[in-house]
C-alpha cells in the first residue's frame, strides 16, 4: 500500500515535471552559444554545413506543401553540395509548443517557421530571431506584395519573411443558393435575409467550428470592421479603446446571428475541421474561412468534382451606415521564415531563406495551392478560376486586417479567444465582452 | 551475497543510478517548478522575482477555483464509480457463464489510447450526426442537446468516457483480488449456511479492503491530475466549463506564455495531491489487517 501510493505520487510528479521542465537553463545557454558563434561563423564557404529546418507541413495533413518543401530542399542541396538540410516536421499546435520549449533553452533550429506580429514579438524581445533586412535590400524586397513584410517587423527591423498571404471570403454552396433562389449578399441586410430564408427552410446557413475559437473571431473581426472601420485595430494597438460603440455593436450582431440559428448546431463544441465538414458535406450553405482552404475547393483530388463546381465565394457584405469598405479583408500574411540569432551558420541560413522564398513564390500556387506573399503573375500560370478571382480580389484589396489573435500578445490573444467563445455561447453580454477585452489589453501593455 | 550487501560502498553504488535518475527527472524539476512559480517569466526573456505574487493571484483566480471544482467533482465521480466496478467484479468472479468473455470486453477501453477514445466519443457526441443524438431522435426526442457545447452538460458528458476508459483497469484489479481469496473460506461459509449476499459482503469484501483502499487513492489522485481526454475533446471549453486544474496549468504556461504562473499552478496542484493522498491514507488507516488464515 505504502509503496504503491508513493509510486503513484512519484509517477504523476514525473508527468508534471516533464510538462514543465522544458524551461531549463535559458540564462546559461545564451552565453555559451554566443561564444561558439565566432568560431562557427565562417563555415558558409568551403566546409560541410548542416542546416536545421523546422516546419509545420507534415506529409500526412499537408501533403502538397510537404512535397514542395522537399523539392525545394532537394534542389538547394544539388545547387549547394556542401549543404545538408535536416528537416524536423511537426503539426501546427505541436510546432508552437516545441518552438516555445526550444527557445526557452535557446536551441532554436537555424531556420524555422513563425507567425507575425504578436506571436513574433516575444521571440524578438528575447533576442532569438536574427533581423533579415539585408535580404530585403536586393531584388527580393520588390517581389513581396506591399505591406506583407511589415507584419514581421519590430522596431522597424524585419525578423521573418512571409511565404503565405491569405484573405478570408465567405464560400458558399451555389446549389443550395439556387434551390432557394438566393443571390450572394452585398449588404448585411441582404445577408440576414439569406440566413433567414435558409433557416426557414430547415437548412443550416453557416458552418462554424468554434471550439478552436479563432474561427468565431473571423466573424467578429469582419463585423467590427464593417461597422467601425479600423476601430478594432486601434483598440488592439492602444491608439483607441474598446469602448468604441462600434465594437459593442459588432458583438451584439454576432449574438443576433446566434439567435437566428445562423450557425450549425453545437458549434462551440466542434473543431474547425468538424465545422468545415458540415460545409463539405453540403449540410451548411456558407463557410467563412481563409484562402488556405482553396485546394479543397479546386485541386485536391480527394474531393469530388461535383462539389468543387458548386463552391463560389463572396465578400463579407457591408453594413448600412458602417465605416467599413467591401474591399477591406480580414487576412494578411500567414507564416514566415526566421533565422535563429544564435545559429552557427547564420549566413547560410539567410541564403537558404532567400532561396526558399523565391522558389516558393514561383511554384506554391500551382504546386500546393497556397497563395504566396510574393507577387504572382496570373497570366503566366494555369490556375483554377476560383484562384484567379481571389488573386484579383487581393490585388484590389483596400486594406488587410491581420487576424486579431495574431495581432495581440499571447495573453491578450487568449483572453480574446475565450471571450469570443463566450460571446457565441451567449455567456457574456456585448458590454462585458468589450470591457474584458480592454482589461486584457491594458494588462498586456 | 550477504557479505557484498553489507559493504556500504557497494550498496550505495547499486542505489546510485536509480537515485540519480529520480533526482534528475523528478525531484530537481519539482524544485525548479517551485522556483519558476516565484518568478514572472514568459518562458523566453528574463525572469523577474516576484515572491509569492503568483500564489496570491492563484488564490484569487476564480477561473482556477472553477477548474479546481471540476477536478474535485471528477475525483468524486471516479471514487463513486468504484462501487459499480466492484459490483461487476463480484459478479464476474462468481462462477457465471461467459465471465471470461465479459472480463475481456470491459478491459478493451484500457487498450485504446486516450486520443483514440477521445476521437471515438467526439463522433458519438456529434450534435447533428452523432450516434447518441441520432438514437435520441429516433426514440422521439425532437431536439437533443449538443453535448460538448452546452456549458451545463459538457463536464458530465466528459465524465462518461473518462470513467469508461478506466473501468476495465479497476475491474481487473478487483477481479484479481477476489480470485485470490482461498476457495476454502467460501466453501466453509457455504457449509455454515451463508447465502451469496453474505459471502460477498461479509467475507469477500472485508478480505480485499486493502486493495479497495489502493484503488480509491489511485482513482482520486488520477482524477486530480487528469488532462488528456479533456484536452483533446473540448480543450477546456466552452468558456472554461470543462477546464480542470491540469488543463488550466497547460493553458497558462503554453497558451498564454505565462510560465511563472503556470509553474505556480503546477506546484499548487502537487501540494493538493500530496495533501489529498495524506488525508485519504489517514482516513482509511486501520490497525487490524484482516488475514486469510
Amino acid at each position: 500500500m505504502n509503496k504503491k501510493t508513493l509510486a503513484m505520487i512519484l509517477s504523476w510528479t514525473l508527468i508534471l515535471a516533464v510538462i514543465l521542465s522544458g524551461c531549463n537553463n535559458s540564462g546559461s545557454g545564451t552565453s555559451k552559444e554566443s561564444g561558439s558563434n565566432a568560431s562557427g561563423g565562417d563555415s558558409g564557404g568551403d566546409g560541410k554545413v548542416t542546416l536545421k529546418f523546422m516546419h509545420l507541413w507534415p506529409a500526412g495533413s499537408s501533403a502538397q506543401q510537404n512535397k514542395l518543401v522537399n523539392d525545394i530542399i532537394q534542389q538547394y542541396q544539388t545547387d549547394n553540395p556542401n549543404v545538408t538540410i535536416k528537416q524536423e516536421v511537426l503539426e501546427n499546435e505541436q510546432y508552437k509548443n516545441k518552438l516555445k520549449i526550444l527557445s526557452a533553452s535557446n536551441e532554436l533550429p537555424d531556420v524555422g517557421v513563425t507567425w507575425a506580429a504578436g506571436f513574433l514579438e516575444p521571440y524578438v524581445k528575447g533576442n532569438l530571431f536574427a533581423p533579415l533586412d539585408d535580404l530585403l535590400k536586393g531584388d527580393l524586397g520588390e517581389k513581396f506584395i506591399a505591406g506583407t513584410t511589415e507584419a514581421y517587423a519590430v522596431d522597424s527591423k524585419t525578423y521573418a519573411l512571409p511565404i503565405e498571404l491569405n484573405i478570408s471570403p465567405i464560400y458558399y454552396n451555389k446549389a443550395i443558393f439556387e434551390k432557394y433562389n438566393l443571390q450572394t449578399a452585398a449588404t448585411y441586410d441582404e445577408f440576414l435575409n439569406v440566413v433567414k430564408t435558409l433557416t426557414d427552410n430547415g437548412e443550416v446557413p453557416i458552418a462554424l467550428g468554434n471550439k478552436d475559437r479563432w474561427t468565431g473571431s473571423l466573424w467578429y473581426m469582419y463585423l467590427a470592421n464593417r461597422v467601425g472601420g479600423d476601430a478594432l485595430e486601434k483598440a488592439i494597438n492602444g491608439s483607441g479603446k474598446f469602448d468604441d460603440p462600434a465594437l459593442t455593436q459588432a458583438a451584439a450582431e454576432v449574438q443576433k446571428l446566434v439567435h437566428m440559428n445562423a450557425f450549425n448546431k453545437g458549434f462551440n463544441g466542434l473543431s474547425n475541421d468538424e465545422g468545415k465538414s458540415e460545409f463539405m458535406n453540403e449540410k451548411a450553405a456558407m463557410y467563412l474561412m481563409g484562402t488556405w482552404e482553396l485546394p479543397n475547393f479546386t485541386t485536391n483530388p480527394d474531393i469530388p468534382q461535383e462539389f468543387k463546381d458548386k463552391v463560389g465565394f463572396f465578400k463579407f457584405p457591408t453594413i448600412d451606415g458602417g465605416k467599413g469598405d467591401i474591399n477591406s479583408w480580414v487576412g494578411g500574411p500567414g507564416v514566415g521564415l526566421f533565422a535563429a540569432q544564435n545559429s552557427k551558420v547564420k549566413d547560410e541560413a539567410q541564403k537558404f531563406i532567400q532561396y526558399f522564398v523565391e522558389k516558393w513564390g514561383e511554384s506554391s500556387v500551382t504546386e500546393a495551392g497556397v497563395i504566396p506573399a510574393t507577387k504572382v503573375d496570373t497570366a503566366a500560370v494555369q490556375l483554377p478560376q476560383l484562384y484567379i478571382d481571389l488573386l484579383n480580389e487581393l490585388n484590389q484589396a483596400s486594406s488587410l486586417t491581420l487576424f486579431a489573435d495574431v495581432q495581440m500578445k499571447p495573453a491578450a490573444a487568449q483572453a480574446h479567444l475565450d471571450m469570443i467563445q463566450a460571446l457565441f455561447g451567449k455567456a457574456v453580454t456585448p458590454e462585458d465582452f468589450v470591457k474584458n477585452h480592454q482589461a486584457a489589453i491594458d494588462k498586456g501593455n | 551475497m550477504d557479505k557484498v550487501m553489507s559493504n556500504r560502498l557497494v550498496a550505495a553504488l547499486y542505489v546510485l543510478p536509480a537515485l540519480l535518475l529520480l533526482l534528475v527527472l523528478v525531484y530537481i524539476p519539482i524544485v525548479l517548478t517551485g522556483y519558476y512559480g516565484l518568478m514572472q517569466w514568459d518562458g523566453i526573456g528574463a525572469m523577474t522575482f516576484i515572491g509569492l505574487d503568483n500564489y496570491t493571484r492563484l488564490l484569487q483566480d476564480s477561473t482556477f477555483w472553477q477548474s479546481a471544482n471540476h477536478t474535485f467533482l471528477l475525483a468524486l465521480f471516479s471514487a463513486l464509480s468504484l462501487i459499480g466496478y466492484l459490483m461487476i467484479a463480484l459478479v464476474l468472479s462468481g462462477k457465471i457463464k461467459g465471465a471470461n468473455f465479459f472480463r475481456k470486453i470491459y478491459l478493451i477501453p484500457m487498450l485504446l489510447s486516450s486520443v483514440a477514445i477521445a476521437q471515438l466519443w467526439l463522433k458519438i457526441y456529434h450534435p447533428s450526426n452523432g450516434v447518441l443524438n441520432s438514437f435520441l431522435e429516433a426514440i422521439g426526442f425532437s431536439n437533443p442537446p449538443a453535448w460538448l457545447a452546452e456549458p451545463s452538460l459538457v463536464l458530465y458528458a466528459l465524465f462518461v468516457p473518462i470513467l469508461w476508459q478506466y473501468a476495465g483497469f479497476y475491474i481487473l484489479i478487483y477481479y484479481a483480488a477476489l480470485k485470490n481469496i482461498p476457495e476454502s473460506l467460501i466453501e466453509a461459509a457455504r457449509i455454515d449456511g451463508a447465502n451469496p449476499w453474505q459471502i460477498a459482503f461479509r467475507i469477500k469484501l472485508p478480505l480485499i479492503t486493502e486493495v479497495i483502499k489502493v484503488t480509491v487513492v489511485l482513482a482520486v489522485v488520477g482524477s486530480l491530475k487528469y488532462f488528456d481526454l479533456i484536452y483533446v475533446m473540448t480543450d477546456g471549453g466552452p468558456n472554461g466549463s470543462s477546464e480542470v486544474m491540469a488543463s488550466y496549468m497547460y493553458r497558462q504556461a503554453f497558451r498564454s506564455f505565462d510560465f511563472g504562473y503556470g509553474s505556480a499552478v503546477g506546484f499548487f496542484l502537487l501540494l493538493i495531491c500530496l495533501v489529498v493522498t495524506w488525508l485519504l491514507r489517514k482516513a482509511t488507516a486501520s490497525k487490524d489487517t484482516i488475514q486469510y488464515s
